[in-house]
Protein backbone atom coordinates (compact mmCIF):
# COMPACT_ATOMS: atom_id res chain seq x y z
CA UNK A 1 0.00 0.00 0.00
CA UNK A 2 1.23 3.37 -0.25
CA UNK A 3 3.55 4.72 -2.22
CA UNK A 4 4.82 3.98 -5.23
CA UNK A 5 0.83 3.61 -6.14
CA UNK A 6 -0.94 4.01 -9.54
CA UNK A 7 -1.86 7.97 -9.36
CA UNK A 8 -5.73 7.85 -9.05
CA UNK A 9 -7.27 9.63 -12.43
CA UNK A 10 -8.42 12.40 -10.14
CA UNK A 11 -5.08 13.29 -8.44
CA UNK A 12 -2.89 15.97 -10.51
CA UNK A 13 0.41 14.86 -10.34
CA UNK A 14 3.27 17.31 -10.19
CA UNK A 15 5.82 17.05 -7.64
CA UNK A 16 4.93 13.29 -6.79
CA UNK A 17 5.31 12.96 -10.80
CA UNK A 18 8.65 10.74 -10.74
CA UNK A 19 7.97 9.00 -7.31
CA UNK A 20 8.62 5.44 -7.36
CA UNK A 21 10.91 5.77 -10.44
CA UNK A 22 14.62 4.92 -8.86
CA UNK A 23 16.32 6.63 -11.90
CA UNK A 24 15.11 9.69 -10.74
CA UNK A 25 17.12 9.49 -7.50
CA UNK A 26 20.47 9.80 -9.71
CA UNK A 27 21.83 13.18 -10.91
CA UNK A 28 21.92 12.14 -14.17
CA UNK A 29 18.51 10.65 -14.10
CA UNK A 30 16.94 14.26 -12.86
CA UNK A 31 19.02 16.35 -15.51
CA UNK A 32 17.01 14.06 -18.42
CA UNK A 33 13.69 14.87 -16.79
CA UNK A 34 14.80 18.62 -17.10
CA UNK A 35 15.92 19.08 -13.62
CA UNK A 36 18.41 21.82 -12.75
CA UNK A 37 17.46 23.56 -15.63
CA UNK A 38 15.59 25.92 -13.28
CA UNK A 39 18.27 26.41 -11.04
CA UNK A 40 20.39 27.51 -14.08
CA UNK A 41 18.24 29.81 -15.37
CA UNK A 42 17.51 31.16 -11.63
CA UNK A 43 21.29 32.03 -10.90
CA UNK A 44 21.24 34.16 -14.20
CA UNK A 45 18.38 36.43 -12.89
CA UNK A 46 18.36 38.98 -10.34
CA UNK A 47 16.66 37.64 -6.53
CA UNK A 48 14.57 39.82 -6.97
CA UNK A 49 12.70 39.31 -9.98
CA UNK A 50 12.74 35.12 -8.68
CA UNK A 51 10.98 36.37 -5.66
CA UNK A 52 8.20 38.21 -7.28
CA UNK A 53 7.65 35.38 -9.97
CA UNK A 54 7.24 32.84 -6.35
CA UNK A 55 5.15 35.73 -4.73
CA UNK A 56 2.73 35.44 -8.20
CA UNK A 57 2.46 31.84 -7.64
CA UNK A 58 0.53 32.12 -4.79
CA UNK A 59 2.78 29.60 -3.29
CA UNK A 60 2.19 29.23 0.22
CA UNK A 61 4.05 27.42 3.24
CA UNK A 62 3.56 23.55 3.16
CA UNK A 63 4.93 23.05 6.67
CA UNK A 64 1.76 23.52 8.28
CA UNK A 65 1.37 27.48 8.73
CA UNK A 66 0.86 28.25 5.32
CA UNK A 67 2.69 31.91 5.12
CA UNK A 68 2.78 33.13 1.61
CA UNK A 69 6.68 32.04 0.41
CA UNK A 70 8.02 35.07 -2.26
CA UNK A 71 6.37 36.98 1.01
CA UNK A 72 8.54 35.27 3.53
CA UNK A 73 11.71 35.79 1.01
CA UNK A 74 11.26 39.17 0.61
CA UNK A 75 11.90 39.89 4.55
CA UNK A 76 15.34 39.03 4.11
CA UNK A 77 17.75 42.26 4.18
CA UNK A 78 17.90 43.44 0.55
CA UNK A 79 21.50 44.88 1.48
CA UNK A 80 23.84 41.80 2.32
CA UNK A 81 25.86 43.08 5.48
CA UNK A 82 25.89 39.62 7.02
CA UNK A 83 26.00 36.11 6.07
CA UNK A 84 22.44 34.68 4.85
CA UNK A 85 21.27 31.54 5.76
CA UNK A 86 18.64 28.94 4.45
CA UNK A 87 17.23 26.27 6.66
CA UNK A 88 15.50 23.65 5.13
CA UNK A 89 13.03 22.19 7.90
CA UNK A 90 13.15 18.17 7.14
CA UNK A 91 11.94 17.17 10.68
CA UNK A 92 8.47 16.07 9.60
CA UNK A 93 7.28 14.51 12.62
CA UNK A 94 3.78 15.76 12.88
CA UNK A 95 1.29 12.67 13.65
CA UNK A 96 0.06 12.10 10.11
CA UNK A 97 2.22 13.63 7.98
CA UNK A 98 4.53 11.33 5.98
CA UNK A 99 5.16 13.69 2.93
CA UNK A 100 8.19 15.51 3.26
CA UNK A 101 9.74 11.96 3.51
CA UNK A 102 8.31 10.49 -0.06
CA UNK A 103 10.12 13.99 -1.44
CA UNK A 104 13.51 12.76 0.10
CA UNK A 105 13.45 9.33 -1.10
CA UNK A 106 12.11 9.98 -4.44
CA UNK A 107 13.04 13.44 -5.66
CA UNK A 108 15.61 14.33 -3.81
CA UNK A 109 16.95 16.16 -6.50
CA UNK A 110 13.98 18.51 -6.62
CA UNK A 111 14.33 19.45 -3.24
CA UNK A 112 17.92 20.60 -3.70
CA UNK A 113 17.37 22.13 -6.75
CA UNK A 114 14.07 24.14 -4.91
CA UNK A 115 16.50 24.99 -1.67
CA UNK A 116 19.59 26.25 -4.19
CA UNK A 117 17.29 28.20 -5.90
CA UNK A 118 15.75 29.72 -2.31
CA UNK A 119 19.02 30.63 -1.57
CA UNK A 120 20.14 32.55 -4.64
CA UNK A 121 17.01 34.43 -3.88
CA UNK A 122 17.77 35.46 -0.53
CA UNK A 123 21.43 35.97 -1.36
CA UNK A 124 22.21 33.16 1.09
CA UNK A 125 25.96 31.12 0.75
CA UNK A 126 25.24 28.08 3.33
CA UNK A 127 21.99 25.74 3.01
CA UNK A 128 21.65 23.47 6.05
CA UNK A 129 18.63 20.64 5.37
CA UNK A 130 17.79 19.53 8.62
CA UNK A 131 16.68 15.90 8.44
CA UNK A 132 15.12 14.08 11.61
CA UNK A 133 17.18 11.63 13.10
CA UNK A 134 14.37 8.76 12.18
CA UNK A 135 14.45 8.92 8.66
CA UNK A 136 17.48 6.83 7.99
CA UNK A 137 16.33 6.37 4.50
CA UNK A 138 15.73 9.52 3.30
CA UNK A 139 18.98 11.00 4.65
CA UNK A 140 20.87 8.13 2.44
CA UNK A 141 19.53 9.18 -0.62
CA UNK A 142 19.73 12.70 0.25
CA UNK A 143 23.39 12.29 1.12
CA UNK A 144 23.77 10.67 -2.24
CA UNK A 145 22.13 13.12 -4.71
CA UNK A 146 24.06 15.82 -2.76
CA UNK A 147 27.65 14.56 -3.29
CA UNK A 148 26.30 13.96 -7.36
CA UNK A 149 25.06 17.48 -7.77
CA UNK A 150 27.51 18.99 -5.86
CA UNK A 151 30.47 16.78 -7.87
CA UNK A 152 28.48 18.02 -11.11
CA UNK A 153 28.67 21.46 -9.90
CA UNK A 154 25.22 23.03 -10.16
CA UNK A 155 25.01 24.99 -6.92
CA UNK A 156 27.44 27.49 -7.84
CA UNK A 157 28.73 29.21 -4.86
CA UNK A 158 26.09 27.72 -2.85
CA UNK A 159 27.08 24.94 -0.28
CA UNK A 160 24.52 22.78 1.13
CA UNK A 161 24.67 20.45 4.31
CA UNK A 162 23.08 17.69 5.86
CA UNK A 163 21.93 18.01 9.83
CA UNK A 164 21.02 15.07 11.26
CA UNK A 165 18.22 15.65 14.13
CA UNK A 166 18.50 12.96 17.03
CA UNK A 167 14.74 12.83 18.29
CA UNK A 168 12.62 15.83 19.10
CA UNK A 169 9.47 16.94 17.58
CA UNK A 170 9.79 20.16 18.56
CA UNK A 171 13.00 21.13 16.49
CA UNK A 172 10.34 20.83 13.67
CA UNK A 173 9.51 24.38 15.28
CA UNK A 174 11.57 27.15 13.13
CA UNK A 175 13.55 29.09 15.92
CA UNK A 176 14.10 25.32 18.04
CA UNK A 177 15.55 24.00 14.70
CA UNK A 178 18.28 26.76 14.48
CA UNK A 179 19.06 26.34 18.07
CA UNK A 180 19.60 22.27 17.07
CA UNK A 181 21.67 23.66 14.35
CA UNK A 182 24.00 25.66 16.57
CA UNK A 183 24.25 22.38 19.14
CA UNK A 184 21.54 23.16 21.72
CA UNK A 185 18.71 21.99 22.85
CA UNK A 186 15.99 22.20 21.02
CA UNK A 187 14.13 25.03 22.88
CA UNK A 188 11.92 27.05 20.58
CA UNK A 189 12.93 31.22 20.67
CA UNK A 190 11.02 34.27 21.74
CA UNK A 191 9.86 35.95 18.54
CA UNK A 192 10.66 39.04 17.73
CA UNK A 193 12.93 39.01 16.66
CA UNK A 194 12.18 36.92 13.69
CA UNK A 195 14.34 34.97 11.94
CA UNK A 196 14.82 37.46 8.71
CA UNK A 197 15.94 39.25 11.48
CA UNK A 198 18.14 37.20 13.36
CA UNK A 199 17.89 33.67 12.66
CA UNK A 200 20.54 30.50 12.96
CA UNK A 201 24.17 31.79 14.56
CA UNK A 202 21.98 34.87 14.91
CA UNK A 203 21.99 35.91 11.23
CA UNK A 204 19.42 36.74 8.55
CA UNK A 205 17.91 33.62 7.85
CA UNK A 206 15.03 32.04 6.13
CA UNK A 207 13.53 28.49 7.06
CA UNK A 208 10.92 26.79 4.25
CA UNK A 209 9.43 23.15 4.35
CA UNK A 210 10.71 20.44 1.86
CA UNK A 211 7.36 20.45 -0.14
CA UNK A 212 7.40 24.06 -0.45
CA UNK A 213 10.94 24.30 -1.71
CA UNK A 214 10.49 21.11 -3.92
CA UNK A 215 7.81 23.02 -5.29
CA UNK A 216 9.74 25.90 -6.73
CA UNK A 217 11.77 24.02 -9.65
CA UNK A 218 8.50 23.84 -11.35
CA UNK A 219 6.82 27.56 -10.78
CA UNK A 220 10.38 29.07 -12.16
CA UNK A 221 9.84 26.49 -15.38
CA UNK A 222 6.30 26.49 -16.12
CA UNK A 223 5.81 30.30 -14.84
CA UNK A 224 3.57 31.77 -12.01
CA UNK A 225 0.33 31.59 -13.47
CA UNK A 226 0.63 27.77 -14.31
CA UNK A 227 0.69 27.42 -10.78
CA UNK A 228 -1.93 29.69 -9.86
CA UNK A 229 -3.96 28.17 -12.89
CA UNK A 230 -3.83 24.92 -10.87
CA UNK A 231 -6.22 25.74 -7.96
CA UNK A 232 -10.50 24.83 -7.79
CA UNK A 233 -11.02 26.91 -5.24
CA UNK A 234 -10.07 29.88 -3.65
CA UNK A 235 -7.83 32.28 -5.01
CA UNK A 236 -5.83 32.24 -1.65
CA UNK A 237 -5.16 28.85 -1.70
CA UNK A 238 -3.01 27.95 -5.46
CA UNK A 239 -0.74 24.60 -6.60
CA UNK A 240 -1.42 21.28 -5.55
CA UNK A 241 -0.54 19.73 -2.54
CA UNK A 242 0.46 16.10 -0.80
CA UNK A 243 -1.85 15.06 1.40
CA UNK A 244 -0.79 12.27 3.41
CA UNK A 245 -3.55 9.87 4.56
CA UNK A 246 -3.42 6.97 7.22
CA UNK A 247 -5.32 6.12 9.94
CA UNK A 248 -8.76 3.66 9.00
CA UNK A 249 -8.72 3.84 5.01
CA UNK A 250 -8.30 1.04 2.97
CA UNK A 251 -5.24 2.52 0.76
CA UNK A 252 -3.25 5.05 2.83
CA UNK A 253 -0.61 6.84 1.24
CA UNK A 254 0.21 10.31 0.06
CA UNK A 255 -1.87 11.73 -2.49
CA UNK A 256 -1.59 15.04 -4.41
CA UNK A 257 -4.33 16.87 -5.36
CA UNK A 258 -5.21 20.53 -6.41
CA UNK A 259 -5.59 23.00 -3.76
CA UNK A 260 -9.77 22.57 -2.91
CA UNK A 261 -10.48 19.10 -3.41
CA UNK A 262 -13.13 17.57 -1.71
CA UNK A 263 -12.03 15.85 0.97
CA UNK A 264 -14.58 13.61 0.84
CA UNK A 265 -13.48 12.45 -2.40
CA UNK A 266 -9.89 11.92 -0.91
CA UNK A 267 -11.28 9.41 1.07
CA UNK A 268 -14.05 7.75 -0.62
CA UNK A 269 -12.31 7.68 -4.08
CA UNK A 270 -8.71 7.97 -4.36
CA UNK A 271 -8.06 5.92 -0.67
CA UNK A 272 -10.93 3.57 -1.33
CA UNK A 273 -12.76 4.71 1.81
CA UNK A 274 -13.17 2.60 5.11
CA UNK A 275 -12.65 -0.41 5.83
CA UNK A 276 -15.16 -2.53 4.73
CA UNK A 277 -18.24 -2.51 7.11
CA UNK A 278 -17.04 0.49 8.47
CA UNK A 279 -18.48 3.96 8.13
CA UNK A 280 -16.50 7.04 8.80
CA UNK A 281 -16.29 8.53 12.50
CA UNK A 282 -13.66 11.84 12.59
CA UNK A 283 -11.04 12.88 10.43
CA UNK A 284 -8.01 15.20 11.57
CA UNK A 285 -7.52 16.99 8.49
CA UNK A 286 -4.26 19.21 8.75
CA UNK A 287 -1.72 16.74 10.95
CA UNK A 288 -2.89 16.15 14.70
CA UNK A 289 -2.23 19.91 15.76
CA UNK A 290 -5.25 20.80 14.56
CA UNK A 291 -8.82 20.36 15.72
CA UNK A 292 -10.99 17.39 14.89
CA UNK A 293 -13.88 17.28 12.26
CA UNK A 294 -16.91 14.67 12.99
CA UNK A 295 -18.31 12.92 10.03
CA UNK A 296 -20.77 15.55 8.35
CA UNK A 297 -17.56 18.36 8.43
CA UNK A 298 -15.29 15.87 6.79
CA UNK A 299 -17.40 15.24 4.45
CA UNK A 300 -18.65 18.65 3.54
CA UNK A 301 -14.55 20.02 3.37
CA UNK A 302 -12.71 21.03 0.79
CA UNK A 303 -8.93 21.18 1.07
CA UNK A 304 -7.67 24.50 0.57
CA UNK A 305 -6.45 26.74 3.83
CA UNK A 306 -10.08 28.50 3.50
CA UNK A 307 -11.99 25.57 3.02
CA UNK A 308 -10.38 23.66 5.92
CA UNK A 309 -11.23 26.65 8.08
CA UNK A 310 -14.54 26.92 7.35
CA UNK A 311 -15.30 23.82 8.95
CA UNK A 312 -13.30 24.53 12.19
CA UNK A 313 -9.98 23.31 11.82
CA UNK A 314 -7.00 24.00 9.63
CA UNK A 315 -4.96 22.70 6.61
CA UNK A 316 -1.61 22.49 8.52
CA UNK A 317 0.50 19.73 7.12
CA UNK A 318 -1.67 17.98 5.04
CA UNK A 319 -1.68 15.09 7.22
CA UNK A 320 -5.08 13.06 7.03
CA UNK A 321 -5.97 11.19 9.86
CA UNK A 322 -8.90 9.10 9.82
CA UNK A 323 -10.65 7.26 12.51
CA UNK A 324 -13.62 5.33 11.93
CA UNK A 325 -16.24 3.98 14.10
CA UNK A 326 -14.54 1.12 15.78
CA UNK A 327 -12.32 4.13 17.20
CA UNK A 328 -12.18 4.77 20.92
CA UNK A 329 -12.45 8.84 20.52
CA UNK A 330 -11.57 9.24 24.10
CA UNK A 331 -8.58 6.83 23.86
CA UNK A 332 -6.98 8.04 20.88
CA UNK A 333 -7.49 11.79 22.03
CA UNK A 334 -5.51 10.73 25.39
CA UNK A 335 -2.99 9.10 22.76
CA UNK A 336 -2.26 12.04 21.29
CA UNK A 337 -1.94 14.15 24.36
CA UNK A 338 0.43 11.54 25.58
CA UNK A 339 2.56 12.60 22.14
CA UNK A 340 2.24 15.95 23.09
CA UNK A 341 3.54 15.80 26.51
CA UNK A 342 6.22 13.56 25.67
CA UNK A 343 7.27 16.40 23.01
CA UNK A 344 7.04 19.29 24.98
CA UNK A 345 10.50 20.84 25.23
CA UNK A 346 9.58 21.64 29.15
CA UNK A 347 10.65 25.63 29.23
CA UNK A 348 6.58 27.05 29.28
CA UNK A 349 4.65 26.01 32.68
CA UNK A 350 1.56 26.23 30.52
CA UNK A 351 2.95 23.54 28.07
CA UNK A 352 5.23 21.07 30.33
CA UNK A 353 2.27 20.97 33.09
CA UNK A 354 -0.72 21.40 30.73
CA UNK A 355 0.62 18.91 28.36
CA UNK A 356 0.89 16.12 31.10
CA UNK A 357 -2.11 17.15 33.32
CA UNK A 358 -4.33 16.41 30.44
CA UNK A 359 -2.67 13.08 29.34
CA UNK A 360 -3.07 12.12 32.80
CA UNK A 361 -6.66 13.30 33.10
CA UNK A 362 -7.41 11.44 29.97
CA UNK A 363 -5.99 8.35 31.83
CA UNK A 364 -7.92 9.00 34.85
CA UNK A 365 -11.07 8.91 32.63
CA UNK A 366 -10.24 5.87 30.32
CA UNK A 367 -9.31 3.56 33.85
CA UNK A 368 -12.74 4.14 35.23
CA UNK A 369 -11.95 6.99 37.50
CA UNK A 370 -13.00 9.85 36.17
CA UNK A 371 -15.01 12.43 37.99
CA UNK A 372 -17.72 15.09 36.32
CA UNK A 373 -16.03 17.86 36.57
CA UNK A 374 -12.80 16.40 35.10
CA UNK A 375 -14.65 17.82 31.26
CA UNK A 376 -14.24 21.48 32.17
CA UNK A 377 -11.44 21.30 34.07
CA UNK A 378 -9.85 19.68 30.63
CA UNK A 379 -11.58 22.48 28.86
CA UNK A 380 -10.11 24.93 31.64
CA UNK A 381 -6.53 23.88 31.35
CA UNK A 382 -7.18 23.57 27.78
CA UNK A 383 -8.02 27.35 27.54
CA UNK A 384 -4.65 27.88 29.60
CA UNK A 385 -2.57 26.41 27.48
CA UNK A 386 -3.99 28.33 24.39
CA UNK A 387 -2.35 31.54 23.06
CA UNK A 388 0.15 31.78 26.32
CA UNK A 389 3.73 30.23 25.19
CA UNK A 390 6.43 30.64 23.57
CA UNK A 391 5.26 28.61 20.25
CA UNK A 392 2.33 26.87 19.87
CA UNK A 393 2.93 22.85 20.85
CA UNK A 394 0.45 23.50 23.79
CA UNK A 395 -2.12 25.19 21.57
CA UNK A 396 -1.57 22.08 19.47
CA UNK A 397 -2.19 19.65 22.76
CA UNK A 398 -5.43 21.67 23.32
CA UNK A 399 -6.90 21.39 19.76
CA UNK A 400 -7.58 18.33 19.24
CA UNK A 401 -8.74 17.73 23.25
CA UNK A 402 -11.32 20.88 22.84
CA UNK A 403 -12.46 19.78 19.75
CA UNK A 404 -12.83 15.85 21.40
CA UNK A 405 -14.98 16.94 23.97
CA UNK A 406 -17.28 19.00 22.25
CA UNK A 407 -17.69 16.63 19.36
CA UNK A 408 -17.35 13.21 20.83
CA UNK A 409 -18.73 14.33 24.20
CA UNK A 410 -20.87 11.18 25.16
CA UNK A 411 -17.85 8.26 24.70
CA UNK A 412 -16.49 11.12 27.40
CA UNK A 413 -19.62 10.50 29.57
CA UNK A 414 -19.54 6.88 28.85
CA UNK A 415 -16.73 6.71 30.69
CA UNK A 416 -17.43 8.67 33.67
CA UNK A 417 -20.50 7.47 34.22
CA UNK A 418 -19.21 3.81 34.29
CA UNK A 419 -21.38 2.70 31.33
CA UNK A 420 -18.73 1.78 29.29
CA UNK A 421 -15.79 -0.87 30.63
CA UNK A 422 -12.39 1.08 31.63
CA UNK A 423 -9.59 0.00 29.18
CA UNK A 424 -6.74 1.20 31.44
CA UNK A 425 -5.77 0.46 35.09
CA UNK A 426 -5.81 3.25 37.17
CA UNK B 1 9.29 2.87 31.23
CA UNK B 2 12.31 0.72 33.23
CA UNK B 3 15.84 1.96 33.01
CA UNK B 4 16.61 0.02 36.19
CA UNK B 5 17.56 -3.04 34.19
CA UNK B 6 20.81 -1.06 32.63
CA UNK B 7 24.39 -1.74 34.34
CA UNK B 8 26.02 1.06 34.11
CA UNK B 9 29.81 0.79 34.35
CA UNK B 10 31.59 1.85 37.52
CA UNK B 11 32.91 5.16 36.33
CA UNK B 12 36.69 5.13 36.75
CA UNK B 13 37.85 1.62 36.85
CA UNK B 14 38.57 1.21 33.37
CA UNK B 15 40.88 2.88 31.04
CA UNK B 16 39.46 5.72 28.73
CA UNK B 17 40.05 5.32 25.03
CA UNK B 18 39.45 8.41 23.01
CA UNK B 19 36.74 8.15 20.54
CA UNK B 20 37.79 11.32 18.33
CA UNK B 21 41.54 9.22 17.02
CA UNK B 22 42.37 8.54 13.32
CA UNK B 23 39.22 8.64 10.97
CA UNK B 24 36.45 9.35 13.79
CA UNK B 25 38.94 12.51 14.20
CA UNK B 26 39.22 13.24 10.14
CA UNK B 27 35.53 13.05 9.90
CA UNK B 28 34.94 15.59 13.01
CA UNK B 29 37.34 18.04 10.97
CA UNK B 30 35.85 17.96 7.93
CA UNK B 31 31.89 18.21 9.81
CA UNK B 32 33.34 21.29 11.73
CA UNK B 33 34.15 23.39 8.43
CA UNK B 34 30.46 23.06 7.59
CA UNK B 35 29.46 25.43 10.70
CA UNK B 36 30.42 28.93 11.98
CA UNK B 37 30.83 27.99 15.43
CA UNK B 38 32.64 24.85 16.81
CA UNK B 39 29.47 24.12 19.15
CA UNK B 40 27.30 23.22 15.72
CA UNK B 41 28.91 20.51 15.54
CA UNK B 42 27.92 19.18 18.85
CA UNK B 43 25.11 17.21 17.73
CA UNK B 44 27.18 15.51 14.66
CA UNK B 45 29.95 14.79 17.70
CA UNK B 46 27.32 13.09 19.56
CA UNK B 47 26.09 10.66 16.39
CA UNK B 48 29.60 9.84 15.60
CA UNK B 49 30.13 8.54 19.90
CA UNK B 50 27.00 6.50 19.68
CA UNK B 51 27.98 4.94 16.30
CA UNK B 52 31.76 3.96 17.46
CA UNK B 53 30.50 3.17 21.38
CA UNK B 54 26.63 2.22 20.78
CA UNK B 55 26.27 4.61 23.55
CA UNK B 56 27.42 7.87 25.33
CA UNK B 57 28.85 7.09 28.33
CA UNK B 58 29.93 10.80 30.67
CA UNK B 59 33.26 10.02 30.18
CA UNK B 60 32.02 10.32 26.38
CA UNK B 61 30.95 13.46 26.57
CA UNK B 62 33.50 14.88 28.73
CA UNK B 63 35.60 14.27 25.54
CA UNK B 64 32.92 15.57 23.38
CA UNK B 65 32.92 19.30 25.36
CA UNK B 66 36.80 19.15 25.65
CA UNK B 67 36.79 18.56 21.56
CA UNK B 68 34.63 21.33 20.86
CA UNK B 69 35.48 23.79 23.82
CA UNK B 70 32.23 23.09 25.57
CA UNK B 71 31.57 22.10 29.20
CA UNK B 72 30.25 18.56 30.40
CA UNK B 73 27.44 19.98 31.87
CA UNK B 74 26.37 21.53 28.56
CA UNK B 75 27.13 18.47 26.77
CA UNK B 76 25.09 16.10 29.35
CA UNK B 77 22.05 19.00 29.02
CA UNK B 78 21.92 18.40 25.05
CA UNK B 79 22.47 14.54 24.99
CA UNK B 80 19.32 14.35 27.59
CA UNK B 81 17.24 16.39 25.26
CA UNK B 82 17.27 14.34 22.23
CA UNK B 83 15.76 11.07 23.02
CA UNK B 84 17.85 9.38 20.26
CA UNK B 85 21.22 9.74 22.06
CA UNK B 86 21.42 6.45 24.32
CA UNK B 87 22.98 7.22 27.92
CA UNK B 88 23.11 3.51 29.05
CA UNK B 89 23.67 0.52 26.90
CA UNK B 90 21.04 -1.29 24.35
CA UNK B 91 21.11 -4.39 23.21
CA UNK B 92 23.21 -5.23 20.00
CA UNK B 93 20.05 -4.32 17.83
CA UNK B 94 17.82 -1.24 19.26
CA UNK B 95 13.58 -1.18 17.87
CA UNK B 96 11.71 1.42 17.86
CA UNK B 97 8.17 1.05 17.47
CA UNK B 98 5.09 3.76 16.49
CA UNK B 99 2.44 4.27 18.78
CA UNK B 100 1.36 7.19 17.98
CA UNK B 101 -2.48 7.53 17.06
CA UNK B 102 -2.47 6.67 13.03
CA UNK B 103 -0.23 3.57 13.72
CA UNK B 104 -2.38 2.85 17.04
CA UNK B 105 -5.40 2.27 15.60
CA UNK B 106 -3.74 0.41 12.86
CA UNK B 107 -2.64 -2.20 15.77
CA UNK B 108 0.68 -0.62 17.01
CA UNK B 109 0.22 -2.12 20.38
CA UNK B 110 0.14 -5.33 19.42
CA UNK B 111 3.23 -4.98 17.29
CA UNK B 112 4.83 -3.61 20.23
CA UNK B 113 3.54 -6.69 22.47
CA UNK B 114 4.56 -9.30 19.72
CA UNK B 115 8.29 -7.52 19.72
CA UNK B 116 8.43 -8.05 23.20
CA UNK B 117 7.34 -11.46 23.43
CA UNK B 118 9.62 -12.47 19.95
CA UNK B 119 12.41 -10.44 21.19
CA UNK B 120 12.99 -11.75 24.81
CA UNK B 121 13.35 -8.35 26.00
CA UNK B 122 9.72 -8.65 27.66
CA UNK B 123 10.03 -5.05 29.21
CA UNK B 124 9.98 -1.80 27.21
CA UNK B 125 13.29 -0.34 27.48
CA UNK B 126 14.79 -3.51 29.21
CA UNK B 127 17.59 -5.99 27.15
CA UNK B 128 16.77 -9.00 26.49
CA UNK B 129 18.69 -11.79 28.58
CA UNK B 130 21.20 -12.59 25.36
CA UNK B 131 21.93 -8.81 25.14
CA UNK B 132 20.67 -8.64 21.87
CA UNK B 133 17.28 -7.14 21.53
CA UNK B 134 16.51 -3.70 23.60
CA UNK B 135 12.39 -2.87 22.22
CA UNK B 136 11.29 1.14 22.70
CA UNK B 137 8.17 2.99 22.25
CA UNK B 138 8.39 5.99 20.31
CA UNK B 139 6.09 8.78 19.25
CA UNK B 140 5.42 9.63 15.56
CA UNK B 141 8.36 7.79 12.85
CA UNK B 142 6.79 9.73 10.17
CA UNK B 143 5.54 7.10 8.34
CA UNK B 144 1.77 7.12 8.91
CA UNK B 145 0.75 5.30 5.94
CA UNK B 146 2.95 2.32 6.05
CA UNK B 147 1.54 1.47 9.63
CA UNK B 148 3.18 0.23 11.85
CA UNK B 149 6.73 1.70 10.83
CA UNK B 150 9.48 -0.30 13.18
CA UNK B 151 13.25 0.79 13.02
CA UNK B 152 15.73 -1.87 13.51
CA UNK B 153 18.84 -0.39 14.16
CA UNK B 154 19.26 2.15 10.60
CA UNK B 155 16.77 0.05 9.07
CA UNK B 156 13.09 1.27 8.45
CA UNK B 157 10.90 -1.58 8.31
CA UNK B 158 7.94 -0.37 6.94
CA UNK B 159 3.88 -2.03 7.36
CA UNK B 160 4.81 -4.50 10.29
CA UNK B 161 1.64 -6.38 11.48
CA UNK B 162 2.16 -8.56 14.91
CA UNK B 163 1.71 -11.55 12.69
CA UNK B 164 4.83 -10.13 10.83
CA UNK B 165 6.81 -9.67 13.66
CA UNK B 166 8.65 -13.28 14.18
CA UNK B 167 10.09 -13.27 10.90
CA UNK B 168 10.90 -9.75 11.35
CA UNK B 169 12.97 -11.18 14.40
CA UNK B 170 14.48 -14.15 12.41
CA UNK B 171 16.08 -11.83 9.90
CA UNK B 172 18.46 -9.98 12.71
CA UNK B 173 19.11 -13.48 14.30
Amino acid sequence: MGYPHKPHPKETVVLSKHFGEADARTHKGWVKRGGYESLAQALTMEPARVIDIVKESGLRGRGGAGFPTGLKWSFMPKEKKKPHYLCVNADESEPGTFKDREIMRWTPHALLEGAAIAAHAIQAEVVYIYIRGEFTEPWAVMEKALAEATAAGVFGVIKLYLHRGAGAYICGEETALMNSIEGKRGNPRIKPPFPAAAGVFGMPTTINNVETLAAVPLILKKGAAWYKGLSLSSPKSTGTKLFSVCGHVQKPGNYEVTMGFPLKDLLYDLCGGMPPGRTLKACIPGGSSVPILNREETEGCLLDYEGVVEKGSMLGSGGVIVFDDSTDMVYQIMRLARFYAHESCAQCTQCREGTAWTTKILERILSGQGKTADLDLLLDLADNMTGKTICVLSDSCAAPVVSGIKKFKKEFEDYIAGRRKPVMVA
Amino acid sequence: MSVSAHPTPQPGTEEYHPVFVGKTLEQLGEILTRYPTKQAALLPALWLVQEARGWISDRNMAEVAEVLGLTPAYVKGVVTFYTMYHQHPVGKHFVQVCTTSPCNVCGAEAVVKALLDATGAKELGATSPDGKWTVIEVECLGACGFATPVLVDDDFVESVSAEKVPDLVKRYK
